[in-house]
Protein backbone atom coordinates (compact mmCIF):
# COMPACT_ATOMS: atom_id res chain seq x y z
CA UNK A 1 0.00 0.00 0.00
CA UNK A 2 1.94 3.20 -1.23
CA UNK A 3 0.37 6.68 -0.46
CA UNK A 4 1.60 9.47 -2.62
CA UNK A 5 1.62 12.87 -0.94
CA UNK A 6 0.62 15.01 -4.03
CA UNK A 7 1.68 18.80 -3.90
CA UNK A 8 0.61 20.85 -6.61
CA UNK A 9 2.51 24.08 -7.76
CA UNK A 10 -0.34 26.67 -7.09
CA UNK A 11 -0.78 24.93 -3.49
CA UNK A 12 2.60 25.38 -2.95
CA UNK A 13 2.16 28.75 -3.84
CA UNK A 14 -0.88 28.93 -2.14
CA UNK A 15 0.22 27.59 1.18
CA UNK A 16 3.28 30.05 0.86
CA UNK A 17 1.23 33.08 0.47
CA UNK A 18 -0.61 32.33 3.19
CA UNK A 19 2.25 31.54 5.45
CA UNK A 20 3.77 34.63 4.12
CA UNK A 21 0.97 36.67 5.42
CA UNK A 22 1.35 35.19 8.99
CA UNK A 23 4.82 36.09 9.22
CA UNK A 24 4.54 39.50 8.16
CA UNK A 25 2.19 39.83 10.70
CA UNK A 26 4.05 37.99 12.99
CA UNK A 27 7.00 40.40 11.93
CA UNK A 28 4.69 43.18 12.65
CA UNK A 29 4.28 42.54 16.16
CA UNK A 30 7.81 42.45 16.70
CA UNK A 31 8.41 45.41 14.71
CA UNK A 32 5.67 46.99 17.01
CA UNK A 33 7.53 46.25 20.20
CA UNK A 34 11.00 48.26 19.12
CA UNK A 35 11.56 51.20 20.10
CA UNK A 36 13.57 51.97 17.04
CA UNK A 37 11.19 50.75 14.89
CA UNK A 38 8.58 52.97 16.76
CA UNK A 39 10.57 55.79 16.18
CA UNK A 40 10.91 55.60 12.61
CA UNK A 41 7.14 55.38 12.36
CA UNK A 42 6.93 58.51 14.79
CA UNK A 43 9.08 60.44 11.58
CA UNK A 44 5.92 60.57 9.66
CA UNK A 45 4.53 63.00 12.89
CA UNK A 46 6.80 65.75 11.79
CA UNK A 47 6.07 65.23 8.28
CA UNK A 48 2.20 65.34 8.88
CA UNK A 49 2.56 68.36 11.16
CA UNK A 50 4.47 70.33 8.98
CA UNK A 51 2.10 69.72 5.70
CA UNK A 52 -0.49 70.69 8.07
CA UNK A 53 1.03 73.79 9.58
CA UNK A 54 1.90 74.63 5.68
CA UNK A 55 -2.02 74.28 4.28
CA UNK A 56 -2.79 76.12 6.86
CA UNK A 57 -0.58 78.83 6.82
CA UNK A 58 -4.27 81.69 6.38
CA UNK A 59 -4.87 80.60 9.97
CA UNK A 60 -7.94 78.90 8.46
CA UNK A 61 -10.86 78.37 11.27
CA UNK A 62 -12.14 74.87 12.08
CA UNK A 63 -15.75 73.71 10.45
CA UNK A 64 -18.14 75.48 12.74
CA UNK A 65 -21.91 73.71 12.62
CA UNK A 66 -25.39 75.32 13.30
CA UNK A 67 -27.78 74.70 15.90
CA UNK A 68 -29.44 71.88 14.52
CA UNK A 69 -26.54 70.20 13.88
CA UNK A 70 -25.55 69.69 17.25
CA UNK A 71 -24.94 65.95 18.68
CA UNK A 72 -28.45 65.19 21.30
CA UNK A 73 -25.76 63.63 23.50
CA UNK A 74 -22.53 64.78 23.80
CA UNK A 75 -20.71 61.84 25.11
CA UNK A 76 -18.59 61.58 28.20
CA UNK A 77 -15.07 60.47 27.81
CA UNK A 78 -11.93 60.27 29.59
CA UNK A 79 -11.83 61.36 33.20
CA UNK A 80 -15.61 62.31 34.39
CA UNK A 81 -15.10 62.90 38.11
CA UNK A 82 -11.93 63.72 39.43
CA UNK A 83 -11.68 62.38 43.05
CA UNK A 84 -8.67 64.72 44.40
CA UNK A 85 -9.45 66.22 47.40
CA UNK A 86 -8.37 69.81 46.08
CA UNK A 87 -11.08 68.96 43.19
CA UNK A 88 -13.84 68.21 45.10
CA UNK A 89 -13.72 71.07 47.29
CA UNK A 90 -14.08 73.33 43.86
CA UNK A 91 -16.73 71.92 43.18
CA UNK A 92 -18.52 71.77 46.39
CA UNK A 93 -18.31 75.31 46.00
CA UNK A 94 -19.35 75.77 42.70
CA UNK A 95 -15.69 76.96 41.80
CA UNK A 96 -16.11 80.34 44.07
CA UNK A 97 -12.43 79.35 45.15
CA UNK A 98 -11.15 78.29 41.57
CA UNK A 99 -8.15 80.38 40.06
CA UNK A 100 -6.76 79.87 36.66
CA UNK A 101 -3.09 80.38 37.11
CA UNK A 102 -1.44 81.57 33.92
CA UNK A 103 2.49 81.12 34.47
CA UNK A 104 5.61 80.04 32.88
CA UNK A 105 7.63 82.15 30.50
CA UNK A 106 5.37 85.13 30.83
CA UNK A 107 6.57 89.06 32.06
CA UNK A 108 3.29 88.87 33.91
CA UNK A 109 2.00 85.88 36.21
CA UNK A 110 -1.83 85.82 36.80
CA UNK A 111 -4.78 84.36 38.55
CA UNK A 112 -8.00 84.85 37.22
CA UNK A 113 -11.13 83.82 38.69
CA UNK A 114 -14.25 82.14 37.07
CA UNK A 115 -16.19 85.27 37.34
CA UNK A 116 -13.30 87.33 35.63
CA UNK A 117 -12.80 84.62 33.14
CA UNK A 118 -16.39 84.90 32.13
CA UNK A 119 -15.92 88.57 32.07
CA UNK A 120 -13.56 88.68 29.50
CA UNK A 121 -14.50 89.05 25.86
CA UNK A 122 -16.02 85.63 24.74
CA UNK A 123 -16.15 83.15 21.84
CA UNK A 124 -19.43 80.83 20.90
CA UNK A 125 -18.73 78.52 18.32
CA UNK A 126 -20.30 75.52 17.26
CA UNK A 127 -17.75 72.48 16.34
CA UNK A 128 -17.04 69.04 16.07
CA UNK A 129 -15.46 67.29 18.59
CA UNK A 130 -12.78 64.11 17.13
CA UNK A 131 -11.90 61.26 19.35
CA UNK A 132 -8.91 59.75 18.71
CA UNK A 133 -11.28 56.37 18.73
CA UNK A 134 -12.83 57.44 15.61
CA UNK A 135 -16.30 59.08 17.03
CA UNK A 136 -17.50 62.81 16.71
CA UNK A 137 -19.91 64.58 18.43
CA UNK A 138 -20.93 68.17 17.63
CA UNK A 139 -21.44 70.84 20.55
CA UNK A 140 -21.34 74.74 21.36
CA UNK A 141 -18.89 76.31 23.52
CA UNK A 142 -17.87 79.12 24.84
CA UNK A 143 -15.45 80.50 26.56
CA UNK A 144 -12.38 82.80 26.40
CA UNK A 145 -10.18 83.02 23.52
CA UNK A 146 -6.84 82.08 25.01
CA UNK A 147 -4.65 84.57 22.64
CA UNK A 148 -5.43 87.88 24.24
CA UNK A 149 -5.18 85.97 27.78
CA UNK A 150 -1.25 85.17 26.49
CA UNK A 151 -0.89 88.72 25.38
CA UNK A 152 -1.82 90.02 28.73
CA UNK A 153 0.89 87.87 30.37
CA UNK A 154 3.40 88.85 28.16
CA UNK A 155 5.11 86.02 26.65
CA UNK A 156 8.48 85.75 26.77
CA UNK A 157 10.56 85.38 23.25
CA UNK A 158 11.93 81.36 24.68
CA UNK A 159 8.72 80.64 24.97
CA UNK A 160 7.60 77.84 22.28
CA UNK A 161 4.61 75.82 23.94
CA UNK A 162 1.67 76.20 26.13
CA UNK A 163 1.40 73.46 28.19
CA UNK A 164 -1.96 72.98 30.25
CA UNK A 165 -2.45 71.58 33.82
CA UNK A 166 -5.10 69.43 35.35
CA UNK A 167 -7.16 68.59 38.07
CA UNK A 168 -7.55 65.15 36.82
CA UNK A 169 -5.42 61.94 37.38
CA UNK A 170 -6.27 59.26 34.43
CA UNK A 171 -4.00 57.59 35.89
CA UNK A 172 -2.71 56.92 39.50
CA UNK A 173 0.35 59.62 40.21
CA UNK A 174 0.05 61.37 36.72
CA UNK A 175 -1.98 64.09 36.23
CA UNK A 176 -3.61 65.00 33.07
CA UNK A 177 -2.25 67.91 31.12
CA UNK A 178 -1.44 68.56 27.29
CA UNK A 179 0.45 71.08 25.28
CA UNK A 180 0.17 73.02 21.91
CA UNK A 181 2.42 75.02 19.99
CA UNK A 182 1.91 78.67 19.60
CA UNK A 183 0.45 78.86 16.70
CA UNK A 184 -2.96 76.89 17.77
CA UNK A 185 -2.85 78.82 21.30
CA UNK A 186 -3.15 82.29 19.45
CA UNK A 187 -5.79 80.69 16.89
CA UNK A 188 -9.08 82.78 16.94
CA UNK A 189 -11.18 79.18 18.24
CA UNK A 190 -8.35 77.99 20.50
CA UNK A 191 -10.53 78.90 23.96
CA UNK A 192 -10.44 78.20 27.58
CA UNK A 193 -14.37 77.28 27.52
CA UNK A 194 -16.30 77.47 30.59
CA UNK A 195 -19.97 76.56 28.78
CA UNK A 196 -21.14 73.63 27.03
CA UNK A 197 -24.38 74.29 24.89
CA UNK A 198 -25.13 77.27 26.57
CA UNK A 199 -24.78 75.54 30.09
CA UNK A 200 -21.73 76.23 32.46
CA UNK A 201 -19.63 73.34 31.63
CA UNK A 202 -20.87 70.19 34.01
CA UNK A 203 -18.02 68.33 35.93
CA UNK A 204 -18.15 65.47 33.36
CA UNK A 205 -17.31 67.66 30.45
CA UNK A 206 -14.54 69.34 32.44
CA UNK A 207 -15.36 71.82 34.82
CA UNK A 208 -15.37 74.92 35.45
CA UNK A 209 -12.73 74.71 32.68
CA UNK A 210 -11.58 73.25 29.30
CA UNK A 211 -9.56 73.47 26.40
CA UNK A 212 -10.75 74.24 22.81
CA UNK A 213 -8.23 73.16 20.45
CA UNK A 214 -10.67 72.57 17.50
CA UNK A 215 -8.19 71.71 14.88
CA UNK A 216 -7.02 68.99 16.93
CA UNK A 217 -8.66 65.66 18.40
CA UNK A 218 -10.56 65.34 21.57
CA UNK A 219 -7.10 64.00 23.93
CA UNK A 220 -5.78 67.78 23.40
CA UNK A 221 -8.83 69.23 25.01
CA UNK A 222 -7.97 69.39 27.58
CA UNK A 223 -10.68 69.07 30.66
CA UNK A 224 -10.47 70.68 34.22
CA UNK A 225 -7.77 73.46 33.47
CA UNK A 226 -6.20 74.69 36.34
CA UNK A 227 -2.57 76.01 35.00
CA UNK A 228 -1.54 77.44 31.83
CA UNK A 229 2.31 77.41 31.60
CA UNK A 230 4.30 78.86 28.81
CA UNK A 231 7.52 76.99 28.15
CA UNK A 232 10.65 76.20 25.88
CA UNK A 233 10.51 72.36 26.25
CA UNK A 234 8.27 70.07 26.42
CA UNK A 235 10.88 66.85 27.74
CA UNK A 236 11.22 67.87 31.38
CA UNK A 237 7.49 67.35 32.13
CA UNK A 238 6.16 63.82 33.31
CA UNK A 239 6.93 61.89 30.65
CA UNK A 240 8.66 64.13 28.41
CA UNK A 241 6.31 63.89 25.62
CA UNK A 242 4.20 66.99 25.88
CA UNK A 243 0.65 65.45 27.33
CA UNK A 244 -0.77 62.52 29.19
CA UNK A 245 -1.51 60.39 26.20
CA UNK A 246 1.58 61.39 24.23
CA UNK A 247 3.14 59.90 26.83
CA UNK A 248 1.39 56.71 26.28
CA UNK A 249 2.20 56.03 22.36
CA UNK A 250 0.06 59.19 21.04
CA UNK A 251 1.56 61.64 18.63
CA UNK A 252 1.94 65.05 19.97
CA UNK A 253 0.13 66.43 16.83
CA UNK A 254 -3.32 65.09 17.16
CA UNK A 255 -4.38 67.04 13.58
CA UNK A 256 -5.02 63.67 12.19
CA UNK B 1 6.75 -0.44 -52.43
CA UNK B 2 10.17 1.44 -52.74
CA UNK B 3 12.40 1.84 -50.27
CA UNK B 4 12.56 5.55 -50.01
CA UNK B 5 8.88 5.47 -48.33
CA UNK B 6 9.94 2.52 -45.83
CA UNK B 7 12.80 5.30 -44.47
CA UNK B 8 10.27 8.04 -43.74
CA UNK B 9 9.44 8.11 -40.06
CA UNK B 10 5.97 8.25 -39.00
CA UNK B 11 5.00 12.14 -38.38
CA UNK B 12 4.29 12.34 -34.35
CA UNK B 13 0.83 13.70 -33.62
CA UNK B 14 0.22 17.43 -34.06
CA UNK B 15 -0.56 17.40 -30.13
CA UNK B 16 2.99 16.31 -28.68
CA UNK B 17 4.25 19.56 -30.80
CA UNK B 18 5.98 21.71 -28.33
CA UNK B 19 6.02 25.14 -30.11
CA UNK B 20 7.91 27.42 -28.19
CA UNK B 21 5.48 29.81 -26.31
CA UNK B 22 5.64 33.25 -27.83
CA UNK B 23 6.77 35.78 -24.98
CA UNK B 24 5.76 39.22 -24.62
CA UNK B 25 7.46 41.82 -22.48
CA UNK B 26 4.15 42.98 -20.32
CA UNK B 27 4.98 45.12 -17.17
CA UNK B 28 7.71 47.88 -17.08
CA UNK B 29 9.67 48.14 -14.31
CA UNK B 30 7.82 51.31 -12.56
CA UNK B 31 4.40 48.94 -12.85
CA UNK B 32 6.19 45.80 -11.23
CA UNK B 33 8.32 47.74 -8.43
CA UNK B 34 5.07 50.10 -7.64
CA UNK B 35 2.87 47.03 -6.97
CA UNK B 36 4.99 45.02 -5.14
CA UNK B 37 5.26 48.20 -2.87
CA UNK B 38 1.36 48.75 -2.95
CA UNK B 39 1.07 45.02 -2.08
CA UNK B 40 2.69 45.47 1.21
CA UNK B 41 1.12 49.20 2.01
CA UNK B 42 -1.66 47.93 1.41
CA UNK B 43 -2.00 44.82 3.68
CA UNK B 44 -0.39 46.70 6.09
CA UNK B 45 -2.24 50.11 5.82
CA UNK B 46 -5.63 47.38 5.84
CA UNK B 47 -4.38 45.81 8.78
CA UNK B 48 -3.21 48.93 10.72
CA UNK B 49 -6.64 50.02 9.72
CA UNK B 50 -8.49 47.32 11.19
CA UNK B 51 -6.40 48.06 14.45
CA UNK B 52 -8.09 51.75 14.75
CA UNK B 53 -11.37 50.49 13.58
CA UNK B 54 -11.04 48.76 16.81
CA UNK B 55 -10.98 51.11 18.72
CA UNK B 56 -14.59 52.42 18.09
CA UNK B 57 -15.90 49.64 15.87
CA UNK B 58 -19.24 51.12 15.05
CA UNK B 59 -20.03 53.59 11.20
CA UNK B 60 -22.25 56.31 11.41
CA UNK B 61 -23.73 58.51 8.55
CA UNK B 62 -23.16 62.26 8.97
CA UNK B 63 -21.44 64.74 10.49
CA UNK B 64 -21.65 63.28 14.17
CA UNK B 65 -22.23 59.87 15.48
CA UNK B 66 -20.73 58.38 19.16
CA UNK B 67 -21.99 55.91 21.56
CA UNK B 68 -25.53 57.34 21.88
CA UNK B 69 -26.36 57.78 17.94
CA UNK B 70 -27.78 55.23 15.84
CA UNK B 71 -24.77 53.47 14.04
CA UNK B 72 -25.76 52.02 10.35
CA UNK B 73 -22.71 49.68 11.24
CA UNK B 74 -21.56 47.98 14.10
CA UNK B 75 -18.97 44.87 15.22
CA UNK B 76 -20.39 44.64 19.27
CA UNK B 77 -20.77 42.04 22.13
CA UNK B 78 -23.24 40.87 24.41
CA UNK B 79 -23.75 38.78 26.61
CA UNK B 80 -25.43 35.36 25.58
CA UNK B 81 -26.43 32.69 27.50
CA UNK B 82 -24.50 30.92 30.28
CA UNK B 83 -22.57 33.95 30.77
CA UNK B 84 -20.96 33.58 27.23
CA UNK B 85 -19.89 36.20 24.77
CA UNK B 86 -21.70 36.47 21.78
CA UNK B 87 -20.30 38.60 18.66
CA UNK B 88 -22.45 40.40 16.65
CA UNK B 89 -22.45 41.79 13.50
CA UNK B 90 -25.05 44.27 12.24
CA UNK B 91 -25.40 45.80 8.95
CA UNK B 92 -28.34 48.53 9.07
CA UNK B 93 -31.11 46.10 10.28
CA UNK B 94 -29.48 43.55 9.86
CA UNK B 95 -27.54 41.51 12.20
CA UNK B 96 -25.45 38.36 12.21
CA UNK B 97 -23.90 36.08 14.64
CA UNK B 98 -20.18 35.85 14.39
CA UNK B 99 -18.72 34.57 17.28
CA UNK B 100 -15.12 34.04 17.16
CA UNK B 101 -14.46 36.39 14.40
CA UNK B 102 -15.65 39.54 14.20
CA UNK B 103 -17.36 41.39 18.13
CA UNK B 104 -15.91 38.55 19.48
CA UNK B 105 -12.56 36.17 19.27
CA UNK B 106 -9.60 34.74 20.82
CA UNK B 107 -7.02 37.75 21.55
CA UNK B 108 -3.22 37.12 20.48
CA UNK B 109 -3.11 35.37 24.52
CA UNK B 110 -5.66 32.82 23.06
CA UNK B 111 -8.49 33.82 25.93
CA UNK B 112 -11.63 35.41 24.37
CA UNK B 113 -11.21 38.93 23.70
CA UNK B 114 -14.66 41.86 22.84
CA UNK B 115 -12.69 43.52 19.61
CA UNK B 116 -14.20 43.93 16.11
CA UNK B 117 -11.45 42.16 14.22
CA UNK B 118 -9.94 39.10 15.17
CA UNK B 119 -5.89 39.66 15.99
CA UNK B 120 -5.13 37.71 13.20
CA UNK B 121 -6.17 40.96 10.99
CA UNK B 122 -4.35 43.43 12.77
CA UNK B 123 -1.38 45.14 13.14
CA UNK B 124 -0.31 44.79 16.13
CA UNK B 125 -2.19 41.33 16.72
CA UNK B 126 -2.60 42.85 20.60
CA UNK B 127 -5.31 46.34 21.41
CA UNK B 128 -3.14 48.99 20.91
CA UNK B 129 -4.90 52.11 19.04
CA UNK B 130 -1.46 54.70 19.43
CA UNK B 131 0.82 51.66 17.22
CA UNK B 132 -1.82 51.10 14.97
CA UNK B 133 -2.19 54.60 14.04
CA UNK B 134 1.51 55.11 13.69
CA UNK B 135 1.96 52.28 11.23
CA UNK B 136 -1.46 53.66 9.46
CA UNK B 137 0.06 57.52 9.21
CA UNK B 138 3.40 56.36 8.14
CA UNK B 139 2.42 54.28 5.42
CA UNK B 140 0.05 56.49 3.98
CA UNK B 141 2.57 58.87 3.41
CA UNK B 142 4.15 55.86 1.08
CA UNK B 143 1.13 55.03 -0.03
CA UNK B 144 0.38 58.25 -1.46
CA UNK B 145 4.48 58.72 -2.71
CA UNK B 146 3.70 55.41 -4.63
CA UNK B 147 0.55 56.05 -5.97
CA UNK B 148 1.45 59.30 -7.29
CA UNK B 149 4.96 57.77 -9.25
CA UNK B 150 2.17 55.28 -10.17
CA UNK B 151 0.07 57.58 -11.55
CA UNK B 152 2.08 60.71 -13.43
CA UNK B 153 3.97 57.45 -14.84
CA UNK B 154 1.08 55.82 -15.96
CA UNK B 155 0.03 58.77 -17.98
CA UNK B 156 3.63 60.09 -19.27
CA UNK B 157 4.50 56.91 -20.20
CA UNK B 158 1.66 55.42 -22.07
CA UNK B 159 0.58 52.87 -20.18
CA UNK B 160 -2.77 54.01 -19.00
CA UNK B 161 -4.17 54.97 -22.52
CA UNK B 162 -2.05 51.91 -23.90
CA UNK B 163 -2.41 49.16 -21.30
CA UNK B 164 -5.88 49.96 -19.04
CA UNK B 165 -8.10 51.97 -20.97
CA UNK B 166 -10.78 49.91 -22.89
CA UNK B 167 -9.85 49.23 -26.66
CA UNK B 168 -13.20 51.18 -28.86
CA UNK B 169 -14.07 46.98 -29.82
CA UNK B 170 -14.18 46.07 -26.11
CA UNK B 171 -17.05 48.44 -25.00
CA UNK B 172 -19.50 46.93 -27.38
CA UNK B 173 -22.51 45.28 -25.35
CA UNK B 174 -21.60 42.12 -27.57
CA UNK B 175 -18.14 41.54 -26.50
CA UNK B 176 -18.66 43.13 -22.79
CA UNK B 177 -21.43 40.12 -22.44
CA UNK B 178 -18.93 37.61 -24.24
CA UNK B 179 -16.40 38.38 -21.97
CA UNK B 180 -18.94 38.03 -18.60
CA UNK B 181 -19.69 34.76 -20.20
CA UNK B 182 -15.83 33.49 -20.22
CA UNK B 183 -15.30 34.83 -16.67
CA UNK B 184 -18.62 32.58 -15.16
CA UNK B 185 -16.99 29.33 -17.45
CA UNK B 186 -13.22 30.95 -15.47
CA UNK B 187 -12.31 30.60 -19.48
CA UNK B 188 -9.11 32.77 -20.14
CA UNK B 189 -8.47 34.67 -23.58
CA UNK B 190 -5.90 33.02 -25.30
CA UNK B 191 -3.42 34.17 -28.38
CA UNK B 192 -3.94 37.52 -29.34
CA UNK B 193 -6.59 38.41 -26.85
CA UNK B 194 -3.97 37.15 -24.02
CA UNK B 195 -1.59 40.13 -25.34
CA UNK B 196 -4.34 42.25 -23.63
CA UNK B 197 -6.28 42.98 -20.30
CA UNK B 198 -9.78 41.55 -21.57
CA UNK B 199 -12.50 44.36 -20.31
CA UNK B 200 -13.88 43.33 -16.83
CA UNK B 201 -10.26 43.44 -15.66
CA UNK B 202 -9.66 47.07 -17.00
CA UNK B 203 -12.88 48.24 -15.65
CA UNK B 204 -11.82 46.50 -12.36
CA UNK B 205 -8.47 48.53 -12.43
CA UNK B 206 -9.81 51.66 -13.70
CA UNK B 207 -12.42 51.82 -10.93
CA UNK B 208 -9.25 50.55 -8.37
CA UNK B 209 -6.91 52.77 -9.70
CA UNK B 210 -8.96 55.97 -10.25
CA UNK B 211 -12.01 55.56 -7.87
CA UNK B 212 -11.71 53.91 -5.05
CA UNK B 213 -7.55 54.51 -4.33
CA UNK B 214 -8.04 58.14 -4.53
CA UNK B 215 -11.42 58.03 -2.23
CA UNK B 216 -9.47 55.79 0.31
CA UNK B 217 -6.64 59.01 0.33
CA UNK B 218 -9.75 61.75 0.14
CA UNK B 219 -12.20 60.04 3.24
CA UNK B 220 -8.92 59.41 4.93
CA UNK B 221 -8.10 62.82 4.63
CA UNK B 222 -10.97 64.37 5.60
CA UNK B 223 -11.15 62.46 8.93
CA UNK B 224 -7.78 64.74 9.88
CA UNK B 225 -9.60 68.03 11.94
CA UNK B 226 -6.37 69.85 10.47
CA UNK B 227 -6.93 69.43 7.08
CA UNK B 228 -10.80 69.84 7.56
CA UNK B 229 -10.28 73.59 8.55
CA UNK B 230 -8.00 73.78 5.21
CA UNK B 231 -10.71 72.00 3.35
CA UNK B 232 -14.10 72.10 4.60
CA UNK B 233 -15.34 71.26 0.86
CA UNK B 234 -14.42 67.21 1.73
CA UNK B 235 -16.87 67.34 4.44
CA UNK B 236 -19.30 68.59 2.51
CA UNK B 237 -18.74 65.96 -0.42
CA UNK B 238 -18.68 63.14 1.97
CA UNK B 239 -21.94 63.98 3.70
CA UNK B 240 -19.48 64.86 7.21
CA UNK B 241 -16.94 63.62 9.04
CA UNK B 242 -18.52 60.14 10.17
CA UNK B 243 -19.90 59.81 6.58
CA UNK B 244 -16.08 60.11 4.83
CA UNK B 245 -15.22 57.29 7.97
CA UNK B 246 -17.78 54.74 6.91
CA UNK B 247 -16.91 55.43 2.54
CA UNK B 248 -13.10 54.71 4.07
CA UNK B 249 -14.18 51.65 5.44
CA UNK B 250 -16.79 50.53 2.67
CA UNK B 251 -13.44 51.53 0.18
CA UNK B 252 -11.07 49.52 2.28
CA UNK B 253 -13.72 46.24 2.00
CA UNK B 254 -13.87 47.13 -1.51
CA UNK B 255 -9.92 47.00 -1.78
CA UNK B 256 -10.02 43.37 -0.07
CA UNK B 257 -12.45 42.15 -2.57
CA UNK B 258 -10.77 43.18 -5.78
CA UNK B 259 -7.55 41.68 -4.33
CA UNK B 260 -9.51 38.28 -3.47
CA UNK B 261 -10.82 38.46 -6.77
CA UNK B 262 -7.12 39.34 -8.37
CA UNK B 263 -5.29 37.01 -6.92
CA UNK B 264 -8.19 34.21 -7.49
CA UNK B 265 -7.67 35.20 -11.14
CA UNK B 266 -3.71 34.84 -10.62
CA UNK B 267 -4.25 31.56 -9.80
CA UNK B 268 -6.66 30.51 -12.35
CA UNK B 269 -5.27 32.32 -15.44
CA UNK B 270 -1.58 30.25 -14.24
CA UNK B 271 0.28 31.55 -11.24
CA UNK B 272 3.79 31.03 -12.39
CA UNK B 273 3.29 32.85 -15.34
CA UNK B 274 1.03 35.68 -13.90
CA UNK B 275 3.33 35.96 -10.92
CA UNK B 276 6.17 35.65 -13.17
CA UNK B 277 5.56 38.39 -15.03
CA UNK B 278 4.88 40.93 -12.76
CA UNK B 279 8.37 39.93 -11.40
CA UNK B 280 10.03 39.83 -14.44
CA UNK B 281 7.73 41.75 -16.77
CA UNK B 282 7.83 39.11 -19.34
CA UNK B 283 4.84 36.86 -19.66
CA UNK B 284 4.19 34.28 -21.93
CA UNK B 285 1.35 34.30 -23.92
CA UNK B 286 -1.10 31.44 -23.35
CA UNK B 287 -1.50 29.52 -27.29
CA UNK B 288 -4.94 29.38 -28.85
CA UNK B 289 -4.40 25.94 -29.33
CA UNK B 290 -3.11 24.17 -26.51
Amino acid sequence: MTRRLIVSRRGLIASASAGLGGLLLEGCDRLSRAPSFQHLLGSAEGLTYRAQRLLQLDQPLAPEFSPRDISPVFKLNGSIQPGAPAYKALVADNFASFRLTVGGLVAHPLQATLAQLKALPSRTQITRHDCVEGWSAIGQWTGAPLGPLLSAAGLMPGARYIVFHCADELAPGAPYYESIDLIDAFHPQTILAYALNGAPLEVGHGAPIRLRVERQLGYKQAKFVMGVEAVDRLDNIQGGKGGFWEDRGYEWYAGI
Amino acid sequence: MSASEATIPAAPPAARVRRPREVIYRHSLVVRVTHWINVLLISLLITSGAQIFNAHPRLYWGAYGADADKPIFEMGAWNGPNGRLVGRTSIGPLTFDTTGVFGVSNGPGGGQEVRGFPSWLTVPSWRDLAIGRRWHFFLAWLFVANGLIYLVFGFLSGHFGRDIAPGRDQIRPRHIRASVSDHIRLKHPTGEEAKRYNILQKLAYLAIIFLVLPLMVATGLTMSPGIDAVAPWLLTLFGGRQSARAIHFICANLIVFFVLVHVIEVFLAGVVNEIGSMITGRYAVPPDHP
